[in-house]
């Protein structure tokens, strides 16, 4: 029994040691053969087929000669097959040696001619043969196809290879520069590739040439163009890289004329940060100014009202993920606003009648009392939905980045926000201006006791404002859960900030609010990068703190008899 | 018996008197022996981690009583206490820091740890004299102070009361808490400053400087009391009394009101930077967390919880608070956020008073009357 189980077990190992052996030497019969039928029919073809044949070389350093002249030819069909011997899909034919991209699928290959991308028939494992790279090799492509997708047919493709191109010039990117120029029909593109050429044309040995290249770089607005002019200023042993002394004044006359612009771009870049982020925190702020000015309530759970919109985004989202089609995806943005604001104010609601209500009069132990329910609710949420960030997508329309000139790009989101708060603060306004309910709220501000006696139901009114208040900060939630992520602290760190927009812009008034949250985010922005980020935020903070000596009632103080006691 | 002894014995009645004799006993003498004189194991042997807990609780006390003395008594409730606390915390921190010399881990006498590591080659001129303890000891209360000082003198010259000044002190604390994160403060930044090895020559690590730590906190307490207890008693301490419940008509009487809160907010400052002095030692450690807006409105509900307006309620609170903070982050940490949630609405809601005031309306049969017609009305 053992005997003719060891048996057994021999016999299909030596036959397959055959079979091997047999294989082997038909390969290398063929390998023997076949080189000089294919060198015939590769010599008649183009020299974009010479330089695909040349991949199969013995030799890595034949392959990687190769793959230079493909890169050379500047032919986009070049981008495909070195994608493919990157990605080792590259083989040989065994049948006429002929270089092929195959794809597996089960036990045989889809082929793919190099030289059409039309599919030449299929092939099982043992018809060819694959083509080896290195990682030398890999890392050559990698070089090559950032060039070679100047001449990719994707218009954004082609900008960023040419950008690569200026941020980091070689010598040899001149010639494909210019073809790449002279196929170019976009003129944005062509634009950028002319200063990829001048930047390259300013180490060339004509004088005029160089001078050349340097007027027309004198237009442009780009770091890294500017950076290649100074290098032309620099001195290596006393010498002058650029020894012409009319060449270097132009040089440093453009210089000038770029750092000027660059200035003016920066400006205008902090500006539009400012901007963002003044517009998230008067979103965060406006509840409170609210709250703060109709009821003297200050409600230390207002950040967790903008976090219990963020929650909210998220679950319409991963409802729209679970039960609506990806098309209509996009689409849960639109519908988190009114759900932010409902859950948010619904939470108000349940605030004011079940705690804030019985404190009247009691402003300090108000405060104390909702700092309690953001505890709570704080560890609600926790609880829930565990203390880790949750991540809300942005959708297509509102991710990505706009591109301004001069290195300056903005994130959509960004400008999302800030069409996003004027909208919510122009509605606000005009709901508190022409509503009856918003007249029945200036008069409670105004005069309490009197509103009282003209018939307003004040209880009402202030149930109402706080939902509405605590509404709008849900409505913030959704706009911060696109631009941070979603945690059970986030409303944590918008606490002091959005109490310092109240107190700055002045109780109890809507301009205060805006005036104070955009003066706040764009000075904020604007001290960051002469004192960093955390030092900005505590010079804004004494800068407030003095300035509330000055006008202890903020910006725009309420006049008449309420703001006095 | 001379003014000052008499004027002393005049402040508590004669059962107050009984009552606080025989707690300081049970604190200075009682506490210490259980923990050096009983043998480990016996079932009244007090640990030496209870004892250092217990002196934590009372630096906690020394700052409730401090901000009692202000939002109990003055109407001032300050959310920036912490900044005080942290303050004198870091001077303390500063001076254990520099005891450490050749044995940190860089090795270098002069400058700490995370100096070397930031490349700095001498101290900042901050850092001149913490070497010395007298210095240090002075710069805790000196430092609070003036910084309460001019915040104060600020804030109450231009009438800045009620929830504007809880506020402004709020951004203050978080403006701190912003500045000693960054390493180039020189206080640390996010670590701040730990590792300290001795104290006035005494080791850290030894159970009897806990147990002396400890002993001074108790000390300091039973001083702070009084100081605090002789404040309120005084004419000036019915002044602010007046301040706190019509700040107006004080003014209209002609008394400095400006004067009267920038004195009492200047001594809470003070007596908070002890409080963070006493703290560092027993903890062994000190760091920008302490800024946290958070940690100082809690110290708020710590006097809440007692009953503000008497200042046995604010240590009392402190020690409930802290009692209970302990008990629930070993037993049940995601209950505590709820617990202290609650609290806060609750307090502020149900007791007012505080749980003093509970027991003073229980003694003189109010809260059972009340609740008495609050039935009656149901049934009826």
């Amino acid at each position: 029994m053992t005997t003719s189980h060891a048996r057994g077990e021999v016999s299909p190992r030596r036959f397959s040691a055959f079979i091997g052996t047999a294989l082997l030497s038909l390969a290398l019969l063929a390998a023997a053969f076949l080189p000089a039928n294919a060198q015939t029919t590769a010599a008649d073809q183009d020299p974009f087929a010479l330089a695909v044949q040349g991949l199969d070389a013995r030799q890595f350093s034949d392959k990687a000669a190769a793959i230079d002249a493909l890169g050379a030819l500047g032919d986009e069909r070049a981008i495909l097959v070195l994608q493919a011997f990157a990605d080792g899909r590259m083989y040989r034919r065994n049948a006429d040696n002929l270089v092929v991209i195959g794809d597996r699928v089960g036990d045989i290959f889809n082929l793919t001619s190099p030289l059409t991308a039309e599919s030449i028939g299929t092939a099982a494992s043992g018809d060819i043969k694959k083509i080896v790279a290195n990682n030398k090799l890999r890392g050559q492509i990698r070089g090559v196809l950032g060039q070679l997708a100047l001449f990719s047919p994707n218009a954004d493709n082609r900008l960023d290879a040419a950008r690569n191109v200026i941020a980091s010039p070689t010598e040899e990117a001149l010639g494909l520069l210019k073809r790449a120029r002279d196929r170019e029909t976009v003129s944005k593109i062509r634009d950028t590739l002319e200063s990829g050429i001048a930047v390259l044309e300013l180490a060339s040995d004509d004088r005029a040439v160089r001078l050349a290249a340097v007027a027309t770089l004198a237009d442009r607005s780009d770091p890294d163009i500017k950076s290649a002019l100074d290098q032309r200023l620099l001195e290596i042993n006393g010498e002058f890289i650029e020894p012409d002394p009319e060449v270097r004044a132009a040089l440093v006359a453009a210089i000038e004329d770029i750092n000027d612009r660059l200035a003016l771009f920066g400006l205008a870049e902090n500006l539009i940060f400012g901007l963002s982020l003044g517009s998230v925190l008067l979103l965060a702020a406006i509840g409170l100014a609210i709250t703060f000015g109709v009821m003297g309530v200050i409600n230390m759970a207002h950040g967790e009202m903008i976090m219990l919109g963020a929650y909210t985004t998220f679950i319409v989202q991963e409802i729209f993920r679970s039960s609506v089609s990806p098309e209509f995806f996009g689409m849960y943005v639109l519908v988190s606003i009114p759900a932010a604001f409902f859950v948010a104010a619904a939470f108000g609601v349940l605030i004011e009648r079940g705690c804030i209500r019985f404190l009247y009069g009691r402003p300090l132990e108000t405060l104390l009392a909702t700092w309690g329910v953001s505890l709570i609710l704080q560890q609600l949420v926790r609880t829930l939905f565990g203390a880790n960030n949750r991540e809300v997508a942005n959708p297509d329309w509102i991710s990505g980045a706009v591109a301004f000139g001069g290195g300056v790009s903005v994130t959509v989101n960004r400008i999302y926000i800030i069409i996003f708060c004027i909208m919510v603060v122009a509605a606000l306004a005009a709901f508190i201006r022409y509503s009856r309910f918003g007249l029945q709220m200036r008069a409670v501000t105004q005069n309490r006791g009197m509103a009282s006696a003209m018939g307003i139901r004040t209880g009402q009114i202030d149930a109402l404002t706080f939902a509405l208040g605590s509404g709008i900060a849900g409505v913030a939630g959704v706009a911060l859960s696109q631009i941070s992520n979603v945690s059970p602290n986030l409303g944590q760190n918008f606490i002091v900030d959005s109490f310092m927009v109240v107190v700055f812009g002045g109780v109890g008034s809507l301009w205060g609010t805006i005036v104070g949250a955009f003066s706040l985010g764009i000075v904020n922005k604007f001290l960051e990068p002469v004192s960093g980020a955390i030092l900005g935020k505590v010079v804004v903070l004494v800068i407030i703190i003095l300035f509330i000596q000055k006008r202890p009632r903020g910006l725009f103080a309420l006049k008449g008899r309420a703001a006095e006691d | 018996m001379g003014p000052i002894s008499s004027r002393l014995l005049a402040l508590e009645s004669k059962r107050s008197w009984t009552a606080i004799v025989i707690l300081a006993v049970i604190a200075i003498v009682v506490v210490p022996f259980l923990n050096l004189a009983v043998p480990e194991g016996s079932l009244f042997h007090l640990s030496t981690f209870w004892v250092a807990t217990l002196g934590k609780y009372l630096a906690f006390a020394i700052l409730a009583l401090s901000l009692d003395l202000i939002w109990g008594y003055a109407g001032i409730l300050s959310l920036g206490h912490g900044a005080f606390f942290g303050l004198g915390g870091y001077a303390m921190g500063m001076y254990m820091m520099r005891q450490i010399g050749e044995r940190s881990v860089y090795g270098n006498p002069d400058l700490p740890d995370f100096m070397v590591f930031l490349n700095w080659d001498r101290l900042p001129w901050y850092w001149f004299g913490f070497d010395q303890f007298w210095f240090a000891a002075l710069m805790v209360i000196a430092v609070p102070g003036a910084l309460a000082f001019v915040f104060g003198w600020l804030a109450f010259r231009s009438r800045i009361t009620g929830v504007y000044f809880s506020i402004i002190s709020q951004a203050m604390v978080f403006a701190f808490m912003l500045a000693f994160f960054r390493n180039e403060m020189g206080f640390g930044g996010n670590n701040g400053l730990t590792d300290f090895k001795d104290i006035l020559g005494f080791e850290l690590s030894q159970d009897a400087t806990k147990v002396g730590l400890y002993i001074a906190t108790v000390v300091a307490l039973l001083i702070v009391y009084f100081i605090c207890r002789a404040v309120v008693t005084s004419k000036l301490g019915r002044l602010l009394i007046a301040v706190r419940d019509a700040e107006s008509r004080v003014r209209f009487l002609g008394y400095s009101v400006t004067n009267a809160k920038l004195f009492v907010f200047t001594l809470s400052a003070m007596i908070a930077g002890l409080a963070g002095a006493l703290y560092v030692p027993q903890v062994g450690i000190i760091n920008p967390g302490e800024f946290a807006p958070a940690k100082s409105i809690e110290m708020a509900i710590w006097v809440a919880v007692g009953g503000r307006g008497t200042l046995f309620g604010a240590i009392l609170g402190a020690f409930a608070v802290n009692g209970a903070r302990t008990y629930f982050t070993a037993a049940a940490p995601e209950i505590w956020l709820f617990f202290l949630g609650a609290l806060f609405i609750l307090v502020t809601l149900v007791m007012p008073h505080g749980i003093v005031g509970v027991y003073k309306s229980l003694r003189s049969g109010e809260l059972t009357a009340a609740i008495g017609r609050r039935l009656r009305r149901n049934n009826g």
